[in-house]
């Protein structure tokens, strides 16, 4: 889950408008939100933890599934038909927060002062409300009054949650573009929409890519909530499987070494992005 | 007629609640057609300030401005007036995500929704003409900040403007660089653009300008040509600053 919210994206901001003004260059590079550590070339320790992380769970789930087969094989192989419903949820998730963060991105850095309220008052609002108890409120509130069937409900409450955090992202990284960028696009006779579009929304993209990849990775951890709403994602799986063999402890070992495997190859992709987008200026 | 014609401008800025700085106390001041205008003065005497609340990058506390005698106000089309008003920053403002081509067709194509092809024409001419032909396809970190700078010229001429503004051009150019830039705006003040410039370089004003304009402190000191205001400022403020600064 996730840990410092708000000192973090404090943090953030913090380092984002205390970036020296009138630099031509975008090279602010968001900070990252959750705590992967994001390996790069640069920095052996990490690079060399991440490594070393990796060949343990990655060596120590081959050797349980090829020398330990009773039980760990057939753990494995029940755990990982989760894995589609998991990446379903948090790949579907994430294109809904992003949406949904460009609208609260932009909202809270539009002119009009109600538009910035509304969107304020929806970031406080989700930031506030733990993500379980968002989805067990959309599941099972509003269940009674119309019914959702939990794999909508889950990429609702993943998209409502994650895009707040993610209207943060956008707020920042449309802020990190020189406020010579704007003028330049305004004094050529662009409006203010034409600009947004055509010059500041690239650059912010460029931006924070890694910092959606990063959520991307958090959500992903993040739904394995959704097992509560009986979606057979990895962790409900498991729990299954449990149910019907006791094997707590092995299973759970099973669920957690393939969310971290997951997490670390994703991990290790977005620091590559990173490196690209760092290379191409 | 006046292209630009400015009318007893103030412009404070509130910096906290209570204080609030004068950057340009009652300035007035008209520019013809086809005239180079110089602004000098000492940084923090409200030169840029002036210059941006012509094309409202800075909405001015009080005071007129008319472009083409047509009041750029609040309510006028800002959008109109800044197409016909190129500005050129201190600090380039390219946008580093577009090609050199594409920073110098996106708003002929955007705003005025010209064809690609003659688009693409027109900045290679105007390419040309800042001397960077071979520099379309690169993108703007690729370059030295002379040539970012002619790019930008380039791309404010590609919206045809009847009023050049420059704020501080040559200011972040490395010095071998700051020739290149003042050869182009000296062949574009000699084709007859209306240029006003706030420049810290007196060689240039004193080779491209038709008047000088001496700020200091938020006011406008004095106005005159340059061989007038170099040689024998009727003010003892310009007299101390041309001192300072020769």
């Amino acid at each position: 889950m996730k840990k410092n919210e708000y000192g973090e994206h404090a943090n953030l901001v913090k380092k984002l408008v205390s970036r020296p003004p009138e630099t031509q260059k975008v090279s602010t590079k968001i900070q990252m939100t959750d705590g992967v550590l994001i390996p790069r070339k640069d920095d052996h320790h990490v690079f060399n933890s991440w490594r070393l992380t990796f060949i343990i769970a990655a060596g120590l789930l081959t050797f349980l599934v090829i020398f330990v087969p009773t039980p760990y094989r057939s753990i494995f192989l029940v755990v990982i038909q989760g894995a589609p419903t998991t990446f379903q949820v948090t790949i579907i998730s994430i294109i809904g927060a992003i949406i949904i963060g460009l609208f609260v991105g932009l909202g809270s850095v539009a002119k009009s002062y109600i538009v910035n309220m509304i969107s304020g008052i929806y970031v406080e609002f989700i930031r506030g409300i733990p993500l379980l108890v968002q989805l067990i409120f959309i599941y099972y509130a509003m269940g009674r009054l119309f019914r959702i069937e939990g794999m909508l409900a889950a990429i609702a409450a993943l998209s409502i949650c994650f895009g707040a955090y993610m209207g943060e992202i956008v707020r920042a990284g449309i802020q990190a573009i020189p406020k010579g960028q704007m003028e330049a696009a305004i004094a050529l006779g662009l409006t203010r929409g034409q600009a947004f579009r055509y010059v500041i929304l690239p650059q912010t993209i460029k931006v924070i890519l890694p910092a959606i990849g990063n959520e991307f990775i958090s959500m992903l951890k993040d739904s394995s909530l959704v097992s509560t709403i009986a979606l057979t994602d990895i962790l409900r799986k498991g729990r299954e499987h449990i149910a019907r063999t006791f094997l707590s402890l092995e299973t759970m070992f099973v669920v957690a070494l393939v969310y971290l495997l997951i997490t670390l190859i994703l991990s290790r992709l977005v620091g590559i992005l990173e490196e690209r987008l760092h290379k191409n200026g | 007629m006046a292209r630009i014609r400015v009318e007893n401008l103030c412009k404070d800025f509130v910096t906290d609640a209570s204080k609030s700085i004068h950057a340009v106390k009652n300035a007035s001041l008209s520019v013809e057609e086809g005239e180079v205008v110089v602004i000098i003065g000492p940084s923090g005497s409200g030169k840029s300030t002036l210059l941006r609340t012509i094309n409202r990058l800075e909405i001015p506390t009080s005071g007129k401005i008319f472009f083409d005698e047509v009041e750029v106000s609040s309510n006028s089309d800002i959008r109109h007036i800044r197409e016909e008003v190129g500005m050129v920053f201190q600090s380039f403002n390219l946008f580093p995500h577009l090609t050199v081509l594409e920073n110098i067709t996106l708003a002929p194509m955007r705003v005025k929704k010209m064809a690609k092809a003659e688009a693409h024409a027109l900045a290679y001419t105007l390419l040309e003409r800042v001397g960077l032909s071979e520099k379309a396809n690169s993108h703007p970190n690729q370059l030295s900040g002379g040539q970012q700078q002619r790019v930008a010229i380039a791309r404010a001429l590609a919206m045809n403007p009847k009023v050049m503004l420059f704020d501080e051009p040559t200011s972040a150019l490395d010095p071998e660089m700051i020739k290149e830039v003042l050869d182009v705006m000296l062949s574009l003040a000699k084709s007859g653009m209306t240029m006003l410039i706030v420049s810290h370089e007196m060689g240039f004003a004193t080779a491209a300008a038709d008047r000088i304009v001496f700020m200091d402190e938020g006011e406008i000191i004095e106005v005159a040509k340059p061989e007038v205001l170099f040689n024998n400022p009727q003010s003892k403020r310009t007299e101390k600053f041309l001192k300072h600064i020769l």
